[in-house]
């Protein structure tokens, strides 16, 4: 599949490789070109610098071919509307935001964008490792989220 | 109204201090605690040190309650969600988004928030707007789109010079709200007559500009 990935931190330096080690065609875009240096030297993806909250870094990266588009900016808000630009504008048909406020993910996701909270992941795995207990579904920990926040 | 301003840099400061002077009442949330101060120490106990983003400060400052909240952030993926979520979540009657980037006022629209000020477009506007004689040209649009303020700069070629208000066959709802002259700004009457290198300033409904256009110009816009 085609995909764009909006920030290359950790996450989506990490997700560019695997994708692209499994052949998907990965575009991966990040306002600080040396942010691309996290890629492997073998990655065979491509690189646009740019803000990926401008439609025109958005088509440049080929937005309006791809299958998928993944935001992992450092910022939850940035990520939720370049988020609704793929799924609104472009039409991208599979959506995925990364998102610390877990109030928030869960807002968005009712507002039918398909966020990951990895706040809520990474304490429900946690607890599950000092309780001693088996992994539960992601499903489950995203409903965690509700116990969280206001 | 009970305004909520979301920024407190320059545009949130001055819109806060002018609400305030309209005698509304005011809340401003700033996220930057040496920042929330200082403008504490001007605009007092009006000023909140929170994230308008975050639910929690929703909450405590009072979103349910307000008439308006005017995000007005530097970042527009801020003044999104910051009107996203008051509108959603709080049902907040009016949300009002500074859009810094051209580009995503119609990304703002598209997300459903319909009131936003382009700060670019509208500077964009004024220096597009040296007028040429004898040419109409749109200086705005308000009310959501519905009204259209244009400006015609009047030749000895126009038709409308020398005649009057009344005379002017203007289509629709469209009307001449000012005439600039010789660096005076007149609130015609319907007798007052149109002269030559008068500005006239003109609302009309963005379908009746070709006819406004025809009456002050002469020809309508190709």
């Amino acid at each position: 599949m085609r995909v764009v990935v909006l920030g290359c931190g950790r996450v989506g330096s990490a997700l560019a490789h695997l994708m692209s080690r499994e052949g998907h065609e990965v575009t991966v875009i990040d306002r600080e070109s040396s942010a691309f240096r996290r890629l492997p030297p073998d990655f065979k993806g491509e690189t646009i610098s740019g803000m990926g909250l401008d439609v025109d870094v958005l088509k440049e990266a080929g937005i309006e071919r791809a299958d998928a588009f993944v935001a992992v900016t450092e910022g939850d808000n940035r990520n939720i509307m370049a988020a609704q630009i793929a799924k609104t504008k472009f039409g991208v048909p599979k959506v995925i935001a990364r998102i610390y406020d877990p109030i928030r993910a869960r807002a968005y996701r009712e507002l039918g964008i398909q966020t990951l909270c990895s706040t809520a992941l990474g304490a429900g795995i946690i607890q599950d490792l000092l309780e001693g207990r088996p992994s539960r579904s992601i499903e489950e920990y995203e409903g965690l989220a509700k116990e969280f926040g206001a | 109204m009970f305004v909520i301003v979301v920024g407190g840099g320059k545009v949130g400061y001055h819109l806060t201090s002018a609400l305030l002077k309209g005698g509304h009442e005011v809340l401003l949330l700033e996220k930057d605690a040496a920042r929330a101060e200082r403008i504490q120490e001007e605009l007092g106990e009006i000023v909140r040190r929170g994230d308008g983003c975050e639910m929690r400060t929703m909450r405590e400052i009072g979103f349910k309650r307000a008439d308006v909240v005017a995000a007005v952030t530097g970042h527009d993926e801020d003044n999104l969600v910051i009107c996203q979520m008051a509108r959603r979540y709080f049902n907040v009657p009016r949300v009002v988004g500074r859009v810094n980037n051209p580009k995503n006022e119609e990304i703002f629209h598209l997300l459903g928030v319909e009131e936003t000020i382009n700060s670019t477009r509208i500077i964009q506007s004024l220096i597009e707007q040296e007028v040429e004689s004898g040419e109409v040209v749109p200086l705005a649009t308000v009310a959501k789109g519905d009204v259209e303020i244009v400006e015609a700069r009047i030749t000895d070629r126009s038709p409308a010079v020398g005649k009057a208000l009344r005379e002017l066959p203007l289509p629709g709802e469209s009307l001449i709200a000012a005439i600039l002259r010789e660096g005076h700004i007149l609130q015609p009457s319907m007798t007052t007559q149109i002269a030559p290198n008068d500005a006239v300033i003109a609302l009309c409904r963005p379908e009746e500009e070709p006819d406004v256009r025809r009456v002050l110009e002469g020809k309508p816009k190709t």
